[in-house]
């Protein structure tokens, strides 16, 4: 009980963030038509690629001095995430793209 | 050079670790704006413009900005091989982005997710050496992080796999019983981590450990589901990706990651459950794929399948006044959308009102119909959404369902005994004539029969949907 407690406590501005960041990704994404659920779900996808802040944090701070482990999969980390953030958001904009020429 | 700017709580804070968290704010702001945007077909491409502004800001200054916890900047060495690393992601996802077909989207984005799903993971596998084992939380974030990264790479790489058609689907009914058990040790596992008040080097065999049991039971989870339920287990794991990105937040205690990843989340599960409710079923009844392909309710309707020849269906569509074309995966395999697109075009010329109708559930992601038919040129307000369209099927003269299976079966509708019963559908059975076309004659992804092949006013045209609808549009042109 008292761990939860302190976890609580430990986090509570992320705690709040979470609770409040639901009621927020509800809020926005309520109502959308259904021609953008593609380009919405995979924007979203790329957003969800902001764990590449993690791995830069985690690459910054490792013994570059020599190859060992949290060096190599930390840079895979890296790899993976720009994969996510790059290809995401250019693959929705290019899926955009299509839908604003025959707008017109 | 960074100098301190004041003290909180008794510790100094400097100017670039301000700038940091200001950033930070900036680009959880453009990401909540961007989905904002991105919600609404005008402003669609802006939206997608800010949040990945939002994401490049966050990239920059944590590069330049971000201190380890005794103070120390990123060293230049590691910042080359930061730099060097997201060169290489760029290039491959932005080549891949670019090249790929657009028919090949659904796979594109599975595969994105399961990338970010292992970024995910990684990042939780190297960080927990470094948890304080006395606080409970910091561990089962960390925990959460890698278990839910891990099922989302490895359930998005098979849901890959399934759409590029490498994977089949294996359904047997032992594998929701391995899976339960495969849960349950996940979490035993963790409950073990968590309570065992060993170091974390003694723990090293039992995190590997999980990430293992993890990303087996991705793939197993994913295994069995397949066809209409694809755009659910896609969305679902989507929604997976963000949580663990938020996850991994936590253990930085970076509040652009959290919110991010739960934005996403959050948004995920909606989109989820919105597929989940286009098909009239709960969530946990997809997971657990109660469509087995034993599926017993095929009662056995009795009639048979009209055929019906190119020269009629040519003149049937060309003197008709409404046509409305149902497309459904079919389409999409036979990358049938631009002689669709002629057709729809070649009738419109004779004076024919044609419109889509697209169900929701149509295809294997959401809104899988709509960037198809986007592809091929069709204006999006021919695209007519599945509510909007019905009360106009009984004035329409002639239904055409291409590829279209269970969102057209009337058994939804009027067989309470059905697997799809209560499942919205398109209501091509009210129309004057139907027109379906199909590869062959069996049934559909849910194994059920579907009475609407067998009612008077269907005719079918077997064969590829390309090649049948190559024929048509030749047929009508020499009318």
């Amino acid at each position: 009980m008292d761990q939860i407690l302190i976890f609580f406590y430990t986090y509570k501005e992320a705690i709040f963030i979470i609770a409040l960041s639901i009621f927020l990704g509800i809020e926005v994404i309520s109502n959308v038509p259904a021609v953008l659920h593609t380009p919405l779900m995979s924007g979203a996808n790329a957003i969800s690629g902001v764990i590449i802040i993690g791995g830069i944090i985690l690459v910054g701070h490792a013994d570059a001095t020599t190859l060992n482990t949290e060096l190599i999969l930390g840079i895979f980390a890296v790899i993976f995430g720009t994969l996510n953030v790059v290809g995401g958001f250019v693959v929705t904009d290019r899926m955009l793209e299509m839908f604003k020429k025959k707008k017109k | 050079m960074d100098s301190v700017l004041g003290t909180l709580n008794g510790i100094d804070f400097t100017i670039g670790e301000t700038l940091l968290e200001l950033s930070y704010l900036l680009a959880a702001l453009l990401f909540v704006i961007g989905l904002k945007l991105l919600s609404h077909p005008e402003s669609a491409r802006r939206g997608n413009f800010y949040a990945a502004s939002g994401m490049l800001l966050a990239m920059a200054t944590t590069l330049l900005l971000h201190k380890n916890d005794s103070g120390a900047g990123i060293p230049l060495a590691n910042v080359w091989i930061i730099m060097a690393a997201i060169g290489v992601g760029s290039a491959i996802g932005w080549v891949i982005a670019r090249k790929i077909k657009m028919t090949a989207m659904p796979q594109l984005v599975s595969f994105y997710n399961a990338t970010g799903g292992a970024a995910s993971a990684l990042v939780a596998l190297l960080e927990f050496p470094n948890a304080d084992m006395s606080n409970w939380g910091s561990v089962l974030v960390t925990l959460l992080g890698l278990i839910i990264g891990s099922i989302a790479f490895s359930g998005s790489m098979i849901a890959y796999g399934k759409l590029d058609g490498k994977v089949k689907d294996i359904r047997a009914s032992y594998m929701s019983f391995v899976n339960l058990i495969l849960l349950g040790g996940t979490l035993a596992l963790a409950l073990f981590i968590l309570l065992s008040g060993q170091t974390p080097a003694q723990l090293n065999w039992a995190i590997y450990l999980l990430l293992a049991i993890s990303l087996l039971y991705g793939v197993l989870f994913v295994m069995p589901i397949g066809g209409a339920d694809m755009p659910v287990v896609i969305s679902l794991l989507n929604s997976f990706t963000g949580i663990a990105a938020a996850m991994a937040g936590f253990i930085y205690n970076n509040q652009a990651m959290i919110l991010g990843g739960i934005l996403v989340g959050a948004a995920g599960s909606i989109l989820t459950l919105l597929m989940c409710k286009a098909m009239n079923r709960s969530l946990l009844n997809v997971i657990i794929g109660a469509f087995g392909g034993s599926s017993s309710s095929g009662t056995g309707e009795e009639g048979t399948m009209k055929e019906m020849t190119m020269s009629d269906a040519s003149v049937l569509l060309a003197y008709s006044q409404n046509v409305v074309i149902i497309p459904g995966y079919g389409l999409a395999v036979a990358q049938a959308q631009h002689v669709c697109h002629e057709l729809d075009e070649l009738l419109s010329s004779k004076g024919v009102n044609v419109r889509y109708a697209i169900h929701p559930v149509a295809g294997r992601m959401p809104g899988h119909m709509n960037v198809l038919l986007a592809e091929a040129d069709v204006p999006y307000d021919k695209l007519i959404e599945m509510a909007d369209i019905n009360p106009d099927m009984p004035n329409t003269d002639v239904s055409v369902v291409i590829g279209a299976n269970d969102v057209v079966n009337p058994a939804a509708l009027n067989d309470p005994s059905s697997p799809i019963a209560g499942m919205p559908i398109i209501k091509a059975h009210e129309s004057k004539n139907i027109i379906v076309m199909k590869r062959g004659r069996g049934k559909g992804y849910a194994g059920i029969e579907n009475s609407l092949f067998f009612d008077d006013k269907t005719r079918l045209l077997f064969g590829n949907a390309k090649d049948t609808l190559q024929t048509l549009v030749n047929e009508i042109k020499s009318l």
